[in-house]
């Protein structure tokens, strides 16, 4: 509690107990009146002079003037009839006690928020002459060699020149099992750092670390407000003087009729009515739920690996009824994988033996494919005169014998006749011939990631109509996958500038308020992220041009987590919308009971501060996304 | 040219006003308060300096809600 939050409790209780008091002290008249004005005043000094700066400032349509007038009205009714004075002090009361609750419930939420996004490191241990010296993260200049020991947090983006470790990346990408590194591998800041003494040498300044780009991304998303916000603030505009204008009417004009047409006008009847209307006025719970919704549901968000960069992007995606995604590292592992081994002659590890020993020396990606396949490439057998046939394959000596993998044209060259092979391969194939006779073949292809058939299933329960993949692959490979994963279109042979005529294409075909977003790796979709209405980035951790194109960023490359994006964002739309509904069906049916005389002045005040109290709490659930 | 500035207001509807009052500043281009960071974010004019506008957005948020502080 804030200082300011302490003074404003202790009014409000100090005020109820005396107003509680004077309830049972038996004088009339103007002492009762003088009595009342005591917890009158210390819980509402502060309104009433705001309301007199309001005046002077000609700024009539502050709720504080208002309430001041609503109040004020209502003593002087009470003391032109029934010496009720209960009312006024009530009023004022309970709208304070609304106020407290509100800022009490923000200060909180801005406080869990912060501490879910607590990754900011506060030191940095830097070498220097031969022992370590802890100084501030911002002070430590690229090229730098920092000291991680176990249980710290890496404060900079670095590679490890020394030691391994596992690393905890839950605080960054929700994933809560650990990464094993070592050295030479590159590690990002915010990850803690769990088992061993880890030296990095920093490849970037604080500022421009991972660390320091989510907590900018996530401390700034709500400033980009949403349409619901917006609607909001101008409702709000509006609503005030409506209310002000249509009290001033109900005051007037029922009983100036009455009186015209022969009756007699009961007064004070219609003014106590027009000043219920008053306590009404304010316009406080849909102003402060609908932003803090969209704040909770963004920090719920990010605690989960998805940053969303704005309010108005949890606001898009929750409208997303065509998903288009690239094929290569979002769909598929990225990654080539033998995927299957027909042997001719030899068995099926012999084959794969003489094919990884060929690409001992290769870092072609379907060198590693293979030797990751065949983990015990490096036994004793003796590799010579290797040979790359440049798009054809490799030749090399293995144990005096002369090997040959590759592609046909690297077969005919060897001498070795191709069979033809009765199943129909999608993936690339690599052929193996031993001096010059056929053995058989490797096919190796990227395969598609775990999660992704769930991931498409969950988006179609989350309310995506049309799934499309975009990919430059080959069309086997793409349909093959596509079926796989059951995806609804196939755009395959595309170069990067076809991915965004054909993202363009299905943007124009979209109708009414459905949007289109577009799933990508980010390494060079940048354009294309652009172009979609949500752009989703995913494992784009270390890629900034991925970060500054897209909406929403995946920290993890799970495809699962685009769905739980999709419904984290749904769910919190869901809350504004009852937010928005209830408040302002509350407010119109307390006016049109207050205009008949069938709410006074108490039912007013809880619907104002009850519907602000109910509000703020929904709100906060948005910040609950664990189980979404 | 933006910049941002830390502010203390109370309520988001005096959130809202102060928006309005900065917005409608000579100088300023747009202004956007973010009441759950607490931060006032003001696009300045071409050519505007901030250290002029600035006074003049303070002294107008203060006249549309008087209890509200920008930190300069």
């Amino acid at each position: 509690m804030t200082k300011k939050q302490k003074k404003n409790l202790i009014r409000i209780i100090l005020a109820s107990v005396l107003m509680t008091a004077f309830l049972f002290v038996p004088v009339g008249g103007v002492w009762r009146l003088l009595l009342f004005l005591v917890p009158y005043l210390i819980v509402g000094y502060d309104i009433l002079i705001k309301a007199a700066k309001g005046i002077i400032h000609l700024q009539p349509f502050d709720e504080c003037f208002l309430m001041a007038v609503a109040t004020i009205g209502a003593i002087a009714v009470g003391l032109m009839g029934d010496g009720d004075y209960v009312e006024a002090v009530a009023v004022m009361l309970f709208y304070q006690i609304g106020e407290w609750f509100q800022s009490y419930a923000v200060g909180k939420s801005r406080k869990n928020i912060s501490k879910l996004m607590d990754i900011r490191p506060d030191h940095a241990n830097i070498e220097r002459g031969g022992g370590t010296e802890e100084v501030d993260p911002d002070e430590v200049e690229t090229g730098s060699v920092i000291v991680v020991k176990p249980g710290e947090r890496i404060p900079i983006d670095g590679v490890i020149i020394e030691g391994e470790s596992a690393l905890n990346t839950s605080a960054l990408t929700g994933e809560s099992l650990p990464k094993d590194v070592m050295t030479g591998d590159e590690v990002i800041s915010g990850c803690v750092n769990m088992t061993g003494v880890l030296r990095i040498r920093t490849t970037k300044e604080f500022g421009d670390s991972t660390v320091s780009r989510i907590l900018d991304l996530v401390e700034n998303a709500s400033s980009r407000k949403s349409k619901s916000e917006n609607f909001i603030s101008k409702f709000a505009r509006y609503y005030t003087p409506i209310v002000v204008f249509s009290a001033v009417a109900l005051a007037l004009l029922p009983p100036l009729v009455i009186m015209l047409s022969g009756g007699s006008a009961a007064w004070s009847v219609w003014i106590y009515r027009a000043l219920t209307f008053l306590v009404i006025s304010c316009p406080c719970a849909l102003v402060i739920s609908i932003p803090l919704t969209f704040f909770a549901g963004i920090g719920g968000a990010s605690r989960e690996g998805v940053l969303v960069k704005g309010s108005n992007c949890l606001e898009a995606l929750s409208k997303a009824k065509t998903m288009v995604f690239d094929k290569t590292g979002t769909l598929t592992k990225g990654v080539f994988e033998v995927v299957s081994i027909h042997p001719d002659k030899v068995d099926e590890n012999t084959l794969l033996h003489m094919a990884a020993h060929v690409e001992r020396f290769s870092s072609h990606p379907i060198a590693l494919s293979l030797r990751a396949a065949y983990p015990e490439e490096a036994d004793g057998c003796e590799i010579t005169d290797v040979k790359e046939c440049a798009g054809q394959g490799v030749t090399a000596r293995v144990n005096g014998d002369i090997i040959a993998a590759g592609n046909p044209a690297m077969m005919k060259s060897v001498g070795a006749l191709v069979e033809k092979c009765p199943h129909n391969h999608v993936g690339t194939v690599i052929h193996v011939a031993r001096n010059g006779e056929y053995l058989g073949h490797i096919e190796i292809s990227d395969v598609v990631k775990p999660t992704s058939a769930a991931a498409i299933a969950s988006l179609r329960k989350a309310g995506i109509k049309k799934t499309v993949m975009l990919t430059g692959d080959s069309e086997a490979a793409a349909k093959k996958a596509a079926e796989e994963l059951d995806i609804d279109e196939v755009y395959s042979g595309l170069l990067p500038e076809d991915k965004v005529n054909k993202v363009e294409e299905l943007l124009s075909e979209q109708k009414g308020k459905e949007l289109t977003a577009f799933v990508g790796d980010g390494i060079n979709d940048a354009p294309v992220l652009t172009r979609a209405d949500i752009g989703i980035a995913m494992g784009a951790l270390g890629s900034d041009a991925a970060i500054e194109a897209a909406d929403v960023v995946l920290m993890d490359d799970d495809p699962l987590k685009i769905s739980k994006a999709m419904r984290i964002s749904g769910r919190c739309m869901a809350i504004v919308k009852e937010n928005i509904w209830f408040s302002i069906g509350v407010k119109v049916l307390c006016l049109v009971l207050g205009a008949l005389g069938l709410a006074n002045m108490w039912t007013a005040i809880f619907a104002d501060v009850g519907v602000m109290v109910i509000a703020v709490l929904n709100a906060v659930r948005a910040l609950f996304t664990r189980k979404v | 040219m933006k910049k941002t500035y830390k502010i203390d207001v109370d309520c988001a509807n005096c959130a809202n006003k102060m928006e309005n009052a900065a917005k409608n500043t000579e100088g300023v281009k747009d202004a956007t308060v973010n009441f759950m960071m607490l931060k006032l974010i003001v696009e300045f004019e071409d050519g505007a300096d901030p250290k002029e506008v600035m006074p003049r957005v303070l002294k107008n948020c203060k006249k549309a809600e008087s209890d509200c502080e920008i930190f300069l």
